[in-house]
């Protein structure tokens, strides 16, 4: 789960981690007043979005007077924001961030993520602040300094002289200033099952400060029960719907491009289907995992959340049935069409614990847009023709 | 011969007396496994599917001998679980459950490993072999015994897998789910060299994903030591980018951990990658030599 700017801010705040002043707002009024209180001289104005690159999509400005903040705040709230990390349609633009103006001497990039390879967090960092950082790792690697951290024992004061000398602070108040700032960085992203958590620009002011201009965080969705302050925070319009809709029922849903929708049970083979649709010439609509327990009624919210897509012209269901009996599934099908109204060519492959007694009750159904599928070769080529003939 | 298991391994299930654990516990003792005792604290000296319940992980290994633990227990209690198999002396812990905390494995896994236990999973469908041990929750029957070697990240894939190899004539040594979260127990780079080693493995199928590297590492390890064949799948190849697909491990960040890059790693190691899932058997009867 991922939280907006300003809520990061708030809960680096919380743990002593400096960052500028600033107010959320819903509405120009309130952002010209969020203005006064702040003071200024200067401001700036920035959309709140779950996404990166805000700056070079035209949502993130600054405000030398009242009138340029009500003027800007117009401008940018309400607007549909594209940036390389949103969808090309972009993302509507609801809430905005009115922040103080900081006094910007340098900029660097700081952030915490899981290292999957060394299994513990790695703080990342770089002089290069204000980048794009995955064009900094492609061009100039040796300007990223890493600094895994062992959970087991924690920010030690070495990993904060590592951090410091490879950034190249040599100001012995800076040095303190940046270790201080690292370590309470890193104590929130443990104590909040934190995933990411991003600062760029973190920047360095005239002072020789280091405050956080800007904040991304992202949190371990297994770990939420556990952090209801930070489970609070979700933003469920920042989220697709259909996903969202989808994980009520307890079903993994990510919407694609193409013609052919897809049911399956498991994670690995419902992205296998969708590649084994692709072989075969075919387009896969979505990715859709329905878990392990496939019955009647997630079945039929399946149906309902695919056919959504009016670009669907076929569903293949693939389920190899473990524990869970394919008889039982196949009566779950059944029973799910009579809940919704399946326009389309149904192809459905069951294996597994009793695969022969299910393809009996599906032929027996007599359903006239239900195609049996064999296996998961013969299925996705009979979902393929089907999409194509429709 | 297979590995890590066999029909003469004591286990004992942590979450014993849970729906789960019961549920599950009562199919492994069905195919034969010797499930010989289970945890579930406060309910120590009760008997439950005929075997004897523990307070402590401690005291079930005391009593019973039991080397492996297959644990049930609510995500958030999973870390917890994992380190007191550990420090009781467990030598391999199964972990079926889903959605543990990532926090917590990865404290689990470094006291794991700091007590020489193994570990498989979190989220992983657990491992048998053919007709003498399954310790987890995939369906026993699929698995004939003969001698095809599987690794996989998914649990509905290993099915996929191990059903075409058993419909082609062949047959499954030992079937082993690794799981797909992003801090997982033991990986094909631990098992693949078993596989290398088990007389009666004679080619090896590997399912892999898109996240994380560790198909990547493989490719590596089976290049320098691997020499029986090797069939493998990556699903993921029509995944969009930064999107998580089912698997918390299973998103492509930027450009790392694409299907693409991986298949091309194995198939630069002399691996048999397949593009669809439906051609595993298939691919295996062709290294092996139809039967």
């Amino acid at each position: 789960m991922n939280i907006h700017e300003y809520q990061a801010k708030q809960v680096f705040a919380k743990y002593g981690v400096p960052v500028p002043k600033g107010i959320m707002v819903e509405s120009v009024d309130a952002a010209v007043e969020a203005a006064k209180e702040l003071g200024g001289p200067i401001w700036v104005v920035k959309a709140q979005i779950h996404a990166g690159g805000r700056g070079l999509g035209g949502g993130v400005k600054l405000a030398k007077t009242l009138d340029e903040v009500r003027e800007l705040a117009d401008e940018i709230l309400g607007m549909t924001l594209v940036t390389h990390q949103t969808t090309a349609e972009g993302k509507l633009v609801q809430k905005l961030y009115i922040e103080d103006g900081a006094d910007i001497k340098d900029e660097f990039y700081l952030s915490v993520v899981l290292d999957r390879k060394l299994e513990m967090p790695l703080i990342m960092a770089s002089t290069e602040g204000g980048m794009n950082i995955e064009d900094v790792a492609e061009n100039t690697p040796e300007k990223i300094i890493t600094v895994p951290v062992d959970p087991a024992i924690g920010f030690q004061a070495f990993h904060g002289r590592q951090l410091a000398f490879g950034l190249g602070i040599t100001d012995k108040a800076e040095q303190k200033n940046i270790i201080t700032f690292a370590q309470k960085l890193f104590k929130l992203y443990m104590e909040n099952d934190a995933e990411m958590i991003e600062i760029n620009p973190l920047v360095r002011t005239g002072s020789g400060e280091f405050i956080a201009l800007d904040g991304k965080m992202g949190f371990d969705n297994s770990a939420l029960g556990r952090q209801p302050e930070i489970a609070a925070m979700r933003d469920l319009t920042e989220e697709d719907a259909d996903e969202v809709e989808a994980a009520k029922y307890g079903l993994s849903y990510v919407a694609l491009d193409g013609e052919i929708g897809c049911m399956v049970n498991g994670a690995g083979l419902a992205m296998g289907t969708m590649d084994t649709i692709n072989y075969m010439g075919g387009t896969p609509a979505n990715f859709l995992d329905v878990g392990g327990s496939a019955n009647a009624e997630t079945v039929a919210k399946g149906f309902e959340i695919i056919l959504k897509n009016p670009k669907v012209k076929a569903i293949f269901v693939n389920i190899f049935g473990g524990i869970v009996r394919c008889d039982r599934i196949a009566n779950g099908i059944i029973e799910a069409t009579k809940i919704t109204d399946v326009n389309v060519p149904v192809i459905v492959r069951l294996d597994g614990t009793n695969a022969p007694e299910a393809a009996e009750i599906l032929k027996n159904a007599n359903i006239s847009n239900l195609i049996v599928g064999s296996d998961l070769g013969d299925g996705a080529a009979k979902a393929v023709a089907a999409a194509k003939q429709a | 011969m297979s590995i890590l298991v066999n029909k003469d391994t004591k286990v004992i299930v942590q979450g014993f007396t849970g729906k789960e654990g019961t549920f599950h516990a009562e199919q492994c003792l069905a195919y034969g496994t010797k499930i010989v005792g289970g945890v579930t604290p406060n309910k120590g000296g009760q008997t439950h599917l005929g075997q004897p319940v523990f307070n402590t992980v401690s005291d079930a290994v005391k009593t019973t001998g039991a080397t492996v633990s297959m644990i049930f227990v609510p995500p958030a209690f999973v870390g917890d679980a994992v380190m007191e198999a550990a420090e009781a002396g467990i030598e391999l812990a199964v972990i079926i459950t889903e959605g543990a905390p990532v926090k917590d494995m990865q404290m689990a896994k470094a006291h794991a490993t700091k007590h020489g236990m193994k570990t498989l999973g979190p989220n992983c469908p657990g491992i048998i072999t053919a007709e003498e041990c399954k310790i987890g929750i995939m369906p026993g029957m699929i698995f004939k015994k003969g001698n095809v070697g599987l690794i996989s990240k998914s649990g509905t894939l290993t099915y996929e897998g191990a059903n075409q190899v058993c419909n082609e004539g062949y047959g499954i040594t030992t079937a082993i789910g690794i799981g797909g979260d992003p801090i997982i127990g033991l990986s094909y780079n631990q098992i693949l060299p078993m596989f290398e080693a088990d007389p009666e493995t004679e080619a090896i199928v590997m399912i892999g994903e898109i996240g994380g590297d560790l198909e990547i590492q493989a490719a590596k390890l089976i290049k320098e030591q691997i020499t029986k064949p090797v069939v493998a799948f990556i699903a993921g190849q029509t995944a969009p980018k930064g999107k998580t697909m089912g698997h918390a491990g299973a998103i492509v960040s930027g450009s790392a951990g694409t299907a693409k890059e991986k298949m091309e790693a194995l198939e630069a190691a002399g691996v048999t990658v397949v593009v669809s899932p439906a051609d595993i058997g298939k691919a295996i009867a062709k290294v092996l030599g139809k039967k």
